[in-house]
């Protein structure tokens, strides 16, 4: 504990000097059916607010303006206000809503149905349902290419990466991943596709442009049984040079070098790791810890764990304000 | 609704770069289902009494994954449902053998299965769903034979795995008297020398025919349990193995001494439970009931998962080709996930599925097995149940 408070005060101190913005962090709680607020900055809970039936996928509109909750057992999308947390309105999300992915220009939402096998097109203007598009079983994980043309769904029991044109709304490739694909992130130049597959015990790195896998990579950590890592949340650096893999049971984080593909480090994080975020200057990453009901702060730069802030139960996803 | 929905069939069928074949008319995996009903007397209690669909739904389930995915590799499954008697099964098993239909689930007694098996030969590969005995993935294992049920030993080692755990090594073992009774009593036995429990004493529960179920039922259990149980030496658990549901249930908050009851009732372990959440569980509960219209059993998940392997090996090899698919599956590449947590494989000496064990109460999945503290130099699975150097199994 000595230590990792020496370290945190070295880094709030390094947050001092240089002028960083304050961001409020979203950690949606699954069983709690409430959302945590946390201040980026002091790394203190400002508030528990409820959002609806087992709160799953969480994100936030590019400006800031209106954060989305998946309430999975309410059938729909909440959106809140992030500054009040009160609900503005819903959106018509399908059956089951767990995870979704905003298009870079903050319209439409794509959003997983996992129940019916569908991805749902929601114009967040309109509040509309754009189109249901039918995919794998047990759709999870979802994507979207940096210039938006290109959206990505994972079907956990099917094991693929659908390739859903965002245009027409039509799967153009699928690509088999090993089991359980949970997510897929591109990197911000277009050029690697990170799919994770949680039984698998991989992470597939695909080419978006010819939608063939060029690696996979595997984890291995001493005194872990092989059976625990689990990779389920992936996150990228805005250079790309680095990527990050919550490891699920196995209670790490992987750091993985965006250029080679080689895992460089594991950082001991909470229990059962599936979520991650970074704050926009990417000083932080927050992770959501399920088991242990807390999130693990991450130092981008120090590639060291901070702090662990306890929030509420089973937490899952966590979204950070863009400002 | 319908409007909205997109159908894609044009780019499904549209050769992708990765996966998927050009040819028009999809390529057909064909399997049965074969359910062995044997006559028997109501359970204790009725909301255990088996659902006409039993197992049935969960192949239903298994379908209709296996054609989602199906869709994409222009792929198609089917698996026929067949009812059976132990008079009918026979003459049932020639009319799917003579169909030529290359996957056989079977949801049948140990020497049903045993029998069918034969029966099968060369010319199906059989799942079974339901047999849990140690004698199939022992002396009496066959090749033709994957096992989708956890055998006996596996649910006795699961059990004893906890108990250990919980520091409860003397165990009061009544078995009933039954062969299945006393096969899984041999289990718990060996559980116990495996784990380094002792059974301070073994007593049988003599099935009579009596009333296990009758409006005052309850009034003479109350008087006969708690004399059938006393003066057994100084123990911490009570350990039923009744594999026909004849007097176990009745056993928890009857017991002579104040001990907590495992095995049959009680904590019971289990390859599947409806009350199951973690590792994606949700989900699948969700799809079973809604499909089924009732919470899932352990032979709709064994079945599930027998017709999933299918549906993994057709997917992993992009084939429909019955001896391609049994090959993979056999081999050291194949896995499945099956919302346990972790890849499901097969050990190549018996070719029992590996699975964690849930141990269940009535309302709530207590504990999964093997328990962290088991340790195991190839796969912690490998605690639970008979390991390689072990196996009396010759293929």
């Amino acid at each position: 504990m000595k230590a990792a408070t020496a370290i945190l005060t070295s880094a709030l101190c390094l947050g001092f000097a240089l002028p960083a913005a304050a961001n409020r962090v979203f950690v949606s709680n699954e069983k709690g059916n409430d959302v945590t607020v946390l201040d980026s900055e002091t790394l203190e809970v400002i508030g528990t607010y409820p959002v609806g039936a087992r709160p799953r996928g969480i994100t936030i509109s590019p400006d800031g303006s209106e954060l989305y909750v998946c309430a999975s057992d309410d059938d729909l999308v909440r959106v809140f206000n992030p500054e009040t947390m009160e609900e503005m309105h819903t959106l018509p999300s399908g059956p089951d809503p767990e995870l979704f992915v905003l298009h870079p220009s903050g319209n439409p939402l794509y959003i997983a149905n996992e129940d019916d096998n569908l991805v749902t097109v929601v114009d967040t203007q309109t509040h509309k349902v754009l189109a249901e598009i039918p995919v794998g079983v047990e759709p999870e994980g979802m994507g979207v290419s940096p210039d938006g043309k290109v959206v990505i769904n994972t079907s956990e029991t099917t094991n693929m990466a659908h390739f859903i044109d965002s245009e027409s709304f039509e799967i153009f490739a699928n690509v088999l991943v090993d089991s359980r694909p949970r997510f897929a992130q591109f990197n911000d130049a277009g050029t690697k596709l990170y799919v994770s597959s949680e039984i698998g015990g991989t992470v597939s790195v695909i080419d978006p442009a010819t939608q063939q896998i060029t690696k996979k990579i595997g984890f291995e950590i001493p005194g872990v049984l092989p059976e625990a890592i689990q990779p389920v949340g992936v996150r990228v650096t805005s250079d790309g040079t680095k990527v990050f893999v919550a490891l699920g049971p196995a209670n790490r984080v992987a750091v993985i070098d965006g250029e080679t593909d080689e895992v460089q480090d594991y950082l001991l994080v909470g229990q059962r790791v599936w979520q991650m975020a970074f704050t926009p200057d990417e000083k932080y990453l927050f992770t959501t810890n399920g088991n242990s009901n807390d999130v693990s702060v991450i130092d981008v730069a120090a590639l060291k764990v901070v702090k662990s802030v306890p929030v509420g139960q089973q937490p899952w996803g966590v979204v950070v304000a863009p400002n | 609704m319908k409007g909205r929905i997109i159908i894609l069939l044009a780019g499904l069928s549209m050769a992708s770069p990765a996966v998927g074949q050009d040819s028009a008319q999809p390529q057909t995996v064909r399997a049965a289902v074969l359910r062995v009903d044997v006559p028997r007397l109501p359970p204790i209690s009725r909301l255990d009494a088996p659902p006409e669909d039993l197992g049935f739904a969960g192949a239903r389930l298994a379908i209709e994954d296996n054609d989602t995915t199906g869709r994409f590799m222009n792929q198609d499954f089917e698996a026929l449902e067949v009812k059976a008697t132990p008079e009918t099964a026979a003459a049932e098993m020639d009319k799917l053998l003579a169909e030529g239909i290359p996957f056989i689930v079977t949801l049948a007694d140990d020497a049903e299965t045993l029998a069918l098996a034969d029966q099968a030969g060369d010319r199906a590969l059989v799942l079974n769903a339901r047999a849990r005995g140690d004698n199939l993935r022992g002396k009496d294992c066959r090749f033709n034979v994957i096992h989708a049920a956890p055998s006996h030993a596996m649910l006795a080692d699961a059990l004893a795995q906890f108990l250990m755990w919980k520091q409860w090594p003397n165990w009061f073992l009544i078995a009933g008297s039954h062969p299945e009774d006393v096969a899984l009593a041999d289990a718990y036995r060996r559980a116990a020398t495996k784990f380094g429990a002792r059974i301070v004493e073994a007593r049988t529960y003599e099935d009579t025919g009596g009333s296990r179920r009758s409006d005052s039922g309850h009034v003479q259990v109350q008087q006969q349990m708690p004399v059938f149980t006393q003066r057994a030496p100084a123990h911490d658990v009570v350990i039923a193995a009744d594999e026909n549901g004849v007097f176990a249930d009745w056993l928890p908050y009857a017991t002579w001494d104040a001990r907590p009851v495992a095995g049959s009732a009680g904590l019971v372990p289990r390859s599947w439970a409806p009350s199951l959440e973690a590792w994606g569980a949700t989900q699948f509960q969700n799809r079973f009931e809604k499909l089924a219209g009732r919470p899932i059993r352990e032979e709709d998940y064994q079945t599930w998962i027998a017709l999933r392997m299918i549906g993994e090996a057709a997917t992993r090899t992009q084939s429909t080709d019955p001896a391609t698919l049994k090959e993979f599956m056999l081999s050291e590449n194949f896995e499945v996930a099956g919302f346990k947590g972790q890849k499901l494989t097969l050990r190549d000496w018996d070719h029992q599925l590996r699975q964690p064990i849930l141990l269940a109460t009535g309302s709530v999945t207590a504990s999964v097995s093997p328990q962290d503290q088991y340790l195991h130099q190839t796969s912690a699975l490998d605690t639970l149940g008979f390991d390689r150097p072990e196996t009396e199994c010759k293929f």
